[in-house]
């Protein structure tokens, strides 16, 4: 059972209990930073005549994470290097040599947004990050 | 009942405030290890296990204690069990709490660890490892914190909880087996490749287990009024005296397999090493000759029955069976296993000090759990006696 | 406020499960429409195998391009450390290589003649059988393949190697790393590492890298399922032995000793 005069102690448990999950909310505020602008700038997007990415704009802004996930189980556990594109143009399935070729300035671009919504895709302890960058 | 752990004696303060200390200590070693990685621990490529997983070994067989007072109390009806079986459960609590603790800790990415739940792979030894330890955890906790809340009621425990104290008894012979597996299933680890394995880590379980066991009732004895009672001291005392002489007996098995044989497979080089020193490397020689003889004492004080039924003399047998297991089984049978390495050369080990601190801190988070749980126990059974 | 603990507790316990269950029903909800393809380029072979030829190596005189080309393309580290050594391919001296495969009267140039050694990828490989996360697996075409992806470094797989094929990384391995290159990762601290038959160039065509280094053609690769390739022809015609065969493993390395 809990007791009635347990009650304010719960509750208070429980208030200290929130503040502490909800850290990452009250410890931005203030902060309020502006919308990212991720660059789309670098000599490989220039060269293209096509400025388009492996897949339409709002599907790689949208699911990129999920794609790469993918791009990773195919390569790593099936041996399958080519992406056949929504499109059919094909792609070398890599994250460095594919994605960070066209997207050499990742500062400027990956970190834009995942700074901004506050990801850290550990990815980069073993990927190699373009030099422009370090 | 969880209040009960909240007021106590000035001694109870301070033993928690030194487990706390320790705690701290460990966890701003494991802070480091993370930051490091696995190179500040004394493990190596080819001992690429140590202290940490001989523990985890080790702690398994601890908390068979639970099984060996609920058996004879369940099955053969041994009465004087009753007032201590929720005593081996809360040591088996704290004792598996522990050995998860001491595979987190050996993780080289720990943060990965749910990899074991999202991947579940039946083929691995480690998997169905997880499984039953878990399971034992669940089941003693259940079971031990039931029975002890129906006490504090004083009104008789349901019926489930017989029904899982049934079905804890093969699952305690299931933990020893599968963590056996771990070892006994590896071609090529030939110190570890023998189907006496599960029989040994049995064996000692119910050795090592059970000696904590009675040392813990005789520490409840002396800072409580609950008194576990003379005679079911002795009879934990008497399966202890079982458990170790067949546990140094497989021991000796090895050895003359081994030495009998006299073929490299059979484990002749690691007990070389352990016992003799291989190839002028000599580091746990003095260790396992103190196992030996420790051993010895144990067997001593037990079989004698003058010496088994006088307290000092039990104390003294089950501080030795503990120890001289602990050093076999939490240390030479591990680390024993890489010597020699595949290339038959010696790479020794020695853990460093940031390894013993952090293998400090998870033992004193196992006895703190322990402690708390004790002090509700003891205290219930102090107002209900 | 009278809510019973049962009660709680089954609450409590639901939304425990939920947040277990989350994960697990994200990671089968996967697509998995593949959308990729095997390059066409790629070598493809039922069960790829290696030959190590004893008699054409000039490792003694100081030759290490097989070594040197692997660890570079790899980017494996080098760690003076024999502790927190981390090594894809090295050579061993035969009574180390081949414990228990030689006498106390053996010719002295044998007993010290260095030999190749890399992982097995054995045809029943015991690392891929205790691996608790399928980090470790089988490919169709036999390689023993990592998936770093995955590894949560707990070493069963290094306690189940009997060659000493696996290294982990104690520490973080990029400082040891001489000359990074620039289109294969790296590992980081905490994870298992090993030979991987050079997948990824196999997946685009290519030999082996020790292979194709190996100035003294000392090393084949090819096919042992496929009658016409190098190796078999070279297994049919040679006396070549495996490490430990004695153990079940099948390795698919062989030797050629003289
Ligand atoms: C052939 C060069 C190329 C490759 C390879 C490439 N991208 Fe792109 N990416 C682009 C271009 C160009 C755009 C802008 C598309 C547009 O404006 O429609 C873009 C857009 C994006 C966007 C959306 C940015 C925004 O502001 O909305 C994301 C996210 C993205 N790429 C991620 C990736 C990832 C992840 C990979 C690897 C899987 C990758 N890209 C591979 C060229 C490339
Ligand atoms: C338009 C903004 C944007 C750009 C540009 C972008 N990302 Fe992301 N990325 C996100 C968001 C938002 C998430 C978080 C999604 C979530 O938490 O579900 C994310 C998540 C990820 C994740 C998964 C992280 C995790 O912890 O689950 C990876 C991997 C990733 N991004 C890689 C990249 C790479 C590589 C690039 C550059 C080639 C890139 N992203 C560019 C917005 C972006
Ligand atoms: C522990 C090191 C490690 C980490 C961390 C890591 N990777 Fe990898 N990854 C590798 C290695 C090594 C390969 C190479 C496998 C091969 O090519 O055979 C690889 C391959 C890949 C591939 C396919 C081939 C290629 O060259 O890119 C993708 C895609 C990929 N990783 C994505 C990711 C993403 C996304 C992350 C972060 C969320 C990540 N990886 C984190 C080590 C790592």
């Amino acid at each position: 059972m809990i007791r009635m005069r347990d009650k304010p102690y719960i509750i208070l448990g429980l208030v200290i209990f929130l503040g502490l999950l909800a850290f990452p909310f009250w410890y931005n505020v203030g902060k309020a930073s502006a919308a990212p602008e991720p660059s789309l700038d670098t000599p490989a997007i220039r060269q293209l005549s096509q400025k388009q990415c492996v897949e339409a704009r709002s599907y790689m802004r949208k699911s990129h994470m999920q794609l790469l996930n993918d791009w990773r189980n195919w390569v790593v556990r099936d041996g399958d290097r080519i992406y056949v594109a929504e499109n059919g143009k094909k792609y070398e399935i890599s994250l460095q040599n594919s994605c960070l070729q066209c997207h050499s300035n990742k500062a400027q671009f990956c970190d834009q947004c995942h700074n901004y919504v506050g990801v850290a895709p550990d990815c980069w302890t073993c990927h190699i990050e373009p030099e422009e960058n370090k | 009942m969880l209040n009960k752990a909240l007021s106590g004696s000035k001694g109870y303060w301070s033993w928690v405030v030194f487990l706390l200390i320790l705690i701290g200590l460990g966890f701003a070693c494991y802070l480091w290890q993370l930051n490091k990685g696995l190179t500040i621990t004394g493990m190596s490529r080819d001992v690429s296990w140590g202290l940490y997983i001989g523990q985890f070994t080790f702690l398994v067989g601890v908390a068979a204690s639970a099984v060996m007072v609920v058996l004879p109390y369940y099955l053969h009806n041994v009465k004087v069990f009753g007032k201590i079986t929720v005593l081996g459960e809360f040591l088996a609590v704290s004792a598996i709490i522990m050995c998860m603790l001491f595979i987190f800790v050996d993780l080289g990415k720990p943060m990965r660890i749910l990899n074991m739940i999202l991947y579940p792979t039946p083929n691995s030894i480690m998997f169905w490892d997880m499984v039953v330890l878990s399971g034992y955890l669940l089941l003693n906790i259940v079971i031990g914190w039931k029975v002890l809340e129906c006490e504090h009621q004083s009104v008789t425990p349901p019926h489930w909880t017989k029904i899982l104290t049934y079905i804890s008894i093969p699952w305690a012979v299931s933990i020893h087996t599968v963590t056996a597996f771990l070892y006994a299933g590896l071609p090529g680890r030939h110190y570890w490749l023998t189907a006496i394995m599960a029989a040994r880590f049995l064996a000692s379980a119910f050795a090592s287990g059970p000696a904590l066991l009675i040392l813990l009732s005789y520490i409840v004895r002396r800072f409580s009024k609950f008194d576990p009672g003379k005679e079911a001291i002795q009879k934990l005392a008497a399966i202890v005296t079982y458990a170790m002489i067949v546990s140094v007996f497989f021991v000796g098995l090895e050895f003359f397999t081994a030495f009998y044989s006299r073929a490299p497979e059979h484990g002749m080089y690691t007990l070389q090493y352990l016992f003799a020193g291989l190839d002028g490397y000599s580091k746990l020689v003095p260790l396992m000759w103190l196992f030996a003889v420790l051993a010895v004492v144990a067997l001593i004080l037990l079989i004698n029955p003058k010496t088994r039924s006088n307290d000092s003399g039990l104390k003294i047998a089950c501080v030795a069976t503990f120890v001289s297991l602990w050093i076999e089984k939490g240390l030479g049978l591990v680390v024993g296993g890489f010597i020699p390495n595949p290339f038959e050369r010696v790479t020794e080990y020695a853990p460093t000090v940031p390894e013993v601190l952090i293998t400090l801190g998870v033992w004193a988070v196992g006895f703190l759990l322990l402690t708390i749980l004790y002090k509700i126990a003891v205290s219930v059974k102090e107002e209900t006696a | 406020m009278e809510i019973s603990r049962r009660h709680f507790l089954k609450i409590g316990g639901i939304c425990v499960l939920g947040l277990v269950a989350q994960p697990l029903v994200k990671a089968f909800a996967q697509s998995d429409v593949s959308k990729a393809s095997r390059d066409p380029k790629a070598l493809t072979g039922k069960k790829w195998g290696l030959v190590f030829d004893a008699t054409k190596c000039k490792y003694s005189e100081g030759c290490r391009e097989c070594i040197l080309s692997c660890h570079r393309t790899h980017n494996v580290p080098a760690i003076d450390d024999k502790k927190e050594e981390i090594k894809w391919i090295w050579a061993e001296p035969y009574e180390n290589a081949f414990p228990g495969q030689g006498h106390e009267y053996i010719a002295a140039e044998i007993k010290e003649k260095p030999f190749i050694v890399l992982c097995n990828h054995c045809t029943d490989p015991p690392c891929v059988r205790v691996c608790p996360t399928k980090a470790t697996f089988k490919r169709e075409d036999g390689i023993v393949m990592m998936d770093y992806h995955r590894c949560i470094g707990c070493r069963f797989c290094m306690a189940a190697c009997p060659y000493g094929a696996r290294s982990f990384n104690f520490k973080d391995p990029r400082p040891f790393i001489k000359e990074e290159n620039k289109e294969y990762p790296t590992r980081e601290k905490g994870v298992v590492e090993k030979c991987n038959f050079c997948v990824e160039r196999l997946d685009a065509g290519l030999m082996p890298a020790c292979v194709e280094a190996c100035p003294h053609k000392a090393l084949f690769f090819g096919d042992l399922e496929e009658p016409g390739s190098d190796v078999s022809k070279i297994l049919r015609s040679h006396y070549t032995i495996q490490r430990k065969p004695e153990l079940g493993t099948r390795p698919n390395v062989y030797y050629i000793i003289v």
